[in-house]
């Protein structure tokens, strides 16, 4: 981010002085304050405090084997997730980035079509498509594949292909931008020395485009950690991952202090990557206005 | 831009394919809902038996889903207001402040967008019943311009980037002040990009759906809230017409964005000309 940005930008003269800097800053601190911190500051208080000095609730989280199953769910959906929109997201963007004029401009438009419709509309569509009668079955059957139609919602398979879906897009994106930034002579000095083409994309593209593969895992899972509503639609009770379970305590249980241990364990995981990985996530990308 | 000859053959047709079959993948599910929700039957199907505005006649005539609708526009708006006003004076105090504790001001630009909206979702349910602000529209605006900021605040710091910095230093040292010189000069070159900003700002809060889920009451709730409550209960027709509506409305905000893109850009022109890539 800015602390990046080239020296020009901060030269004396040009700077706003400290008083002005933070009459400018105070509105996003303090609504930051009051709708971001303190919430997440009183649930993780519940869970720790309420009513007296305890870990039980956390204790209980990894103590218990259902939770321990429903975490454990989470973590391994989130790693399916990040896999397979890189295995589907990369070699789109590779071609994205070796495209221009109005075949990168269509391409571009269906990736991020996607990205800024409904969460909901899109779970919506698989839920559609998945039913016992719905078009995947109608096809499958259609070829012959299986003689009748099978159980396609509310299995793993069926949130991992919708949550792929959803999340395509932040994988693309920075893979995209960052093969983008390969100058073309590189490889193309590669193949003239005599490379193959494998080789050349094993030691000078793929080492190249790591810092957006990086990127683009990281917010891949990231988001799908915390998932809730296509996992809570496409997968209900039977798949259920940690958001769900942790809207299900504070619903139905009222059980805020647990509710806000579960919370406590995936905010520290969420913030312990973001930190080690502060570099990498770059909003910019994802609102199209990067030149 | 002649390639050299091993580039090519079969390896490039198979990439090729194999990233239009991407792109069907992350077009398709969206696009079957539109010929669905003009069906005239009951129940959704592929292809459609007839055409009809059914199910569209029914959306604009209940009235929970137009209410819901028009809360969310509300909320949209204000947002999107909001979103816009604190993340230029935000953008500003980045690029030309002096800011202590930035790399905590940084964090906490990120953090709505890192921290799962399930955990800030029901962190903001449990402050806001204390404050007696579920269902509330400053509860919404509040909670969505936060979860808005970030991309707001990103794409101003990108047209400020853009921008040459030496307009406003010309501004200052012919005496104009600095609400002058933001007023005349900063403001006219970021103004696509501030519009940009207060577009996404509002298709993510008319969008949001976690958030909403929690801090919505039983009379007060946004479209998306609405959409979830009816899809879990039947993957009715009504929802296909909602749903290709937001569709359209999705691709109207992008071909808006893009056009306030291209005008950044004739702006940003005779800076890119001053050296930058």
């Amino acid at each position: 981010m800015s602390a990046r940005r080239p020296a020009a930008f901060f030269l004396g003269g040009r700077h706003l002085s400290e008083a002005a800097s933070l009459a400018l800053i105070v509105p996003f601190l303090v609504l930051l304050v009051v709708v971001f911190l303190l919430p997440l500051g009183t649930l993780l208080h519940e869970s720790l405090l309420v009513p007296k000095p305890t870990l039980a609730n956390y204790e209980r989280v990894f103590g218990e084997p259902v939770y321990l199953r429903v975490m454990w769910r989470t973590a391994r959906i989130a790693v399916y997730v990040t896999i397979v929109t890189l295995l589907l997201g990369y070699p789109l963007a590779y071609v994205m980035s070796r495209s221009s004029g109005l075949k990168l401009g269509l391409m571009a438009a269906a990736v991020l079509l996607p990205l800024w419709t409904s969460v909901l509309v899109r779970t919506y569509a698989w839920m559609v498509l998945l039913q016992r009668n719905g078009l995947v079955n109608e096809a499958l059957t259609g070829i012959g594949f299986i003689d009748a139609p099978i159980r396609l919602l509310y299995t793993e398979g069926a949130v991992v292909l919708a949550m792929s879906h959803v999340l395509l897009p932040f994988m693309v994106l920075p893979v995209f931008s960052a093969l983008k930034g390969i100058p073309e002579d590189y490889p193309r000095a590669a193949l003239m020395l005599g490379a193959s083409n494998w080789s050349t994309f094993r030691e000078v593209i793929w080492p190249l485009s790591l810092p957006g593969v990086v990127s683009g895992c990281l917010m891949v899972f990231l988001l799908a950690l915390g998932f809730f509503i296509t996992p809570a639609l496409i997968g209900g009770p039977q798949q259920m991952m940690i958001a769900t379970l942790v809207s299900q305590q504070v619903r139905e249980m009222l059980n805020w202090p647990f509710a806000g241990a579960l919370v406590g364990v995936l905010l520290a995981f969420v913030l312990a990557l973001t930190i080690a990985f502060n570099r990498f996530i770059r909003l910019e990308r994802f609102v199209g206005t990067r030149s | 831009m002649s390639r050299p000859p091993r580039q090519g053959g079969v390896g490039r047709l198979l990439l090729h394919a194999l990233a239009y079959a991407v792109i069907v993948f992350l077009l398709l599910p969206t696009v079957l809902v539109a010929p669905m929700s003009v069906s005239p039957e009951k129940y959704l199907q592929f292809p459609p038996s007839g055409f009809s505005l059914r199910w569209y006649g029914e959306y604009f005539a209940d009235r929970e889903w137009v209410e819901a609708t028009l809360f969310s526009a509300e909320a949209g708006i204000i947002s999107a207001i909001g979103a816009t006003i604190i993340g230029t004076m935000t953008a500003l105090a980045l690029v030309r402040g002096r800011i202590r504790g930035r790399a905590f001001v940084e964090l906490l630009i990120i953090g709505p967008v890192v921290v799962p909206h399930i955990a800030l979702a029901v962190a903001m349910f449990l402050v806001y019943e204390q404050l007696r602000l579920t269902g509330t529209l400053v509860g919404f605006a509040m909670a969505h311009i936060v979860l808005a900021l970030p991309f707001a605040i990103f794409t101003i710091l990108a047209a400020l980037y853009r921008f040459d910095a030496d307009l406003e230093m010309a501004a200052l040292s012919c005496g104009a002040s600095r609400v002058a010189t933001f007023r005349h000069v900063t403001l006219p070159m970021i103004a696509p990009g501030v519009a940009s900003a207060a577009l996404f700002a509002f298709i993510i809060s008319f969008d949001e759906a976690v958030v909403s889920f929690f801090i919505s009451d039983l009379d007060r709730k946004t479209l998306p809230r609405k959409m979830f409550e009816d899809i879990d209960f039947d993957v009715s027709p009504v929802l296909a017409a909602v749903a290709t509506m937001l569709s359209l409305l999705t691709i109207a905000v992008l071909v808006m964005g893009h056009f306030f893109k291209q005008m950044a850009d004739r702006r940003a022109a005779p800076a890119a000309a001053g050296g930058k890539e």
